[in-house]
């Protein structure tokens, strides 16, 4: 497949935004100025910039607690989340949602929601309503491989195969279910395997390696889009922190979740160091262009940082707005 | 369309009307449920519905409760005013965490982004002896939950008024309704109309005690205020009609005027919504109470099979009749 210098380099500058804003909300994170669950997305950019970067702006995205990526590939703003991570009223959900349920319908980010596997048959409705109303529409939702222990994920597999429903079950396997490796949850890792008896397309993906996860991904798209969905793609990943905030839970530190090897090896496949070198390699770009867009993005980054500072907290007297819409 | 003032149907008959007309009014009316082909699940209410507006709008579902509310949720989400029946309210306990978690949480978590017109029909389908997981009344549970409206009506007009209603609402709703009213018939006009959600009305007027009751429990109480006219009790009976939100102004009211309250309320006794009734009175009139207030509710106990055990569960008229009369006795101790 061809890919031309501007979807290379759109697909780099994505990736670098959200790793960028991921470790920028470290800090805060440390020293409290952040409080809410922050479930960084580093080390599974190529997914999020991958399928993303093959959807229409009113196509449909679902997503859990780990969604930062999702947001800002499929173009959610990047100071409203950042805003909404602080608990501002200028924050995508006024402060009420924090950074486990980001929105942009706008941009066709309907909701992300933490609750495990949650936000998967709400990805069928979506589906059902464009079959209904014929515009053609593409969705997809976004699980880890722990909402693969979930009854509904199969209730909606069914569904979705019954229906013919454009719907693209994307599952991101980091091998790690909060604090459980892979294998203590189930018997094998072969997740793209157990979509195959719904009679769907089933994909299983480098989800480090961008081209795979950006080409893959067009071919599930084109399949919906033409009337063949749905699909299942399971796409291989790591994440590079640990489960939740910017510990790393990594073994013989106070958590003794992660060997430091394993960690290690996967820095060695960091999705973001084998595009930049892919690039650099193939005279594509000159490390002084990387350089300048490294610039840019952490340009953007610091001033959503300081939006969201400099932005207000809800005040008291708005507790209890939009539990109903007038 | 010719207005027929005094054309009778039946409850269950004034739903498919009020879905009916509905579905042919707004295209992005749809339902999804169980049994929405088979009489046998959900009665007549879903008569035609497939032949007329078609199986991408009218959908029967596989036995999957969780995915198929999640489904219905979704798709308010992208814009239908979606429905899902389930056609025994047991059923719906697997599918707690698209209601709760999801729908009645998500305009709130989303600072008033998104919005889920959503309906969870719920069949209350007690009696028969069917036992415990076929008999189970949630209301309760349900309008505990912020984010969530529980509509209830016990007459033919009410029901297709406020499944109009809570169609067009912007937000979930819980329509509530029970097999046992299916039959009951009522003059129902022919032309789509709304009853507003959290309005009660005042069913009969009265001085000596206030009786409030909603859905089914509403026949029962309107029988017992038959027979208490006769014996020249006064009750002023009010349907609720709405649960979340109620219609507390009217309540109170009626009890500042009559001092006495009974609540009669088809589920279990303990964190009924009667004792949110009760509460709210006590809140807000109780310079005016002038006995403790009674429930009439299911007893703390699962659904028994046996009819001579289900006799004895369900509450009537005259388990009304004896709380009004206790409440009326009721003397303050020397």
């Amino acid at each position: 497949m061809d890919f031309s210098k501007e979807l290379l380099k759109k697909l780099y500058c994505t990736m670098l935004r959200i790793r960028h804003c991921e470790e920028s909300l470290i800090e805060p994170i440390l020293d409290g100025s952040v409080r809410c669950p922050v479930h960084l997305y580093s080390g599974q950019e190529a997914i999020a910039a991958g399928v993303c970067s093959n959807l229409e702006e009113k196509d449909y995205v679902f997503g859990n607690h780990r969604s930062h990526g999702h947001y800002l590939a499929k173009g959610g703003d990047m100071n409203a989340m950042v805003a909404e991570i602080y608990g501002k009223s200028t924050g995508s959900a006024k402060g009420r949602g924090g950074s486990m349920h980001l929105i942009d319908v706008e941009n066709g980010i309907m909701g992300v929601a933490p609750i495990v596997a949650g936000t998967i048959s709400l990805a069928l409705g979506a589906a059902l309503s464009s079959k209904v109303k014929k515009d053609n529409r593409v969705t997809v939702t976004f699980f880890g491989d722990g909402a693969t222990g979930e009854g509904v994920l199969y209730e909606s597999l069914n569904f979705a195969s019954l229906k013919k429903l454009p719907v693209i079950f994307v599952c991101e396997n980091n091998y790690y279910s909060t604090h459980l490796h892979i294998s203590e949850i189930r018997t094998n890792d072969n997740i793209s395997e157990i979509a195959k008896p719904f009679g769907m397309a089933c994909f299983k993906v480098d989800g480090n390696n961008i081209f795979d996860v950006y080409e893959k991904s067009k071919e599930a798209v084109n399949l919906c889009r033409g009337g063949k969905g749905p699909v299942f793609m399971e796409f291989l990943t790591y994440r590079l922190r640990g489960h939740v905030g910017p510990d790393d839970n990594v073994q013989g530190s106070h958590t003794d979740i992660r060997p430091k090897e394993e960690i290690e090896n996967w820095r060695k496949k960091d999705p973001l160091i084998f595009l930049s070198s892919y690039l650099l390699k193939n005279n594509i770009f000159s490390q002084q262009q990387l350089d300048e867009m490294k610039k840019e993005v952490e340009k953007e980054v610091s001033a959503a940082k300081a939006f969201a500072v400099n932005s207000e907290k809800p005040s008291k007297e708005e507790l209890n707005y939009y539990v109903f819409k007038q | 369309m010719s207005s027929n003032n005094n054309r009778e149907l039946s409850y269950s008959l004034a739903i498919n009307e009020a879905i009916t007309q509905l579905m042919d009014a707004d295209s992005t009316v749809m339902l999804i449920g169980q049994g929405v082909k088979s009489p046998w699940y959900v009665g007549n209410t879903c008569n035609d519905l497939i032949k007329r507006f078609g199986e991408e709008r009218v959908i029967d579902t596989p036995v999957s409760e969780n995915a198929m509310t999640g489904a219905a949720v979704g798709a308010a989400i992208a814009g239908m005013k979606a429905m899902v029946v389930h056609p025994r309210a047991d059923f719906v306990l697997y599918a707690f965490d698209p209601i709760i978690n999801q729908a009645a949480n998500w305009h709130y978590m989303s600072g008033g982004q998104s919005n889920v017109p959503v309906v969870f029909w719920l069949i209350v389908n007690r009696g028969g002896e069917q036992a415990a997981q076929h008999s189970q009344a949630l209301h309760s549970v349900f309008a505990h939950i912020p984010g969530l409206k529980v509509v209830m009506p016990s007459t033919a007009y009410d029901a297709k008024g406020l499944m109009i209603a809570s169609i067009n609402d912007n937000n979930p709703v819980v329509f509530s309704d029970d097999r046992w009213l299916y039959s009951q018939k009522g003059i129902v006009p022919e032309e789509l109309y709304e009853i507003p959600m959290g309005k009660g009305i005042v069913r009969n007027e009265g001085k000596d005690i206030t009786l409030v009751s909603y859905s089914y429990m509403a026949v029962e109480s309107a029988k017992a205020v038959g027979e208490l006219k006769k014996e020249s009790v006064s009750v002023e009976f009010i349907d609720l009609r709405t649960i979340k939100p109620f219609d507390e102004d009217l309540i109170i009211n009626s009890v500042k005027k009559t001092g006495k309250l009974v609540v009669a309320d088809g589920s279990w006794k303990t964190n009924s919504f009667a004792s949110e009734i009760i509460s709210s009175v006590n809140e807000k009139a109780f310079e005016f109470l002038k006995a403790p207030s009674a429930r009439v509710c299911l007893p703390d106990t699962p659904a028994p099979s046996a009819s001579s055990l289900e006799n004895v569960y369900y509450p009537d008229y005259k388990n009304i009749i004896d709380a009004i009369k206790s409440v009326l006795k009721w003397k303050k101790e020397k």
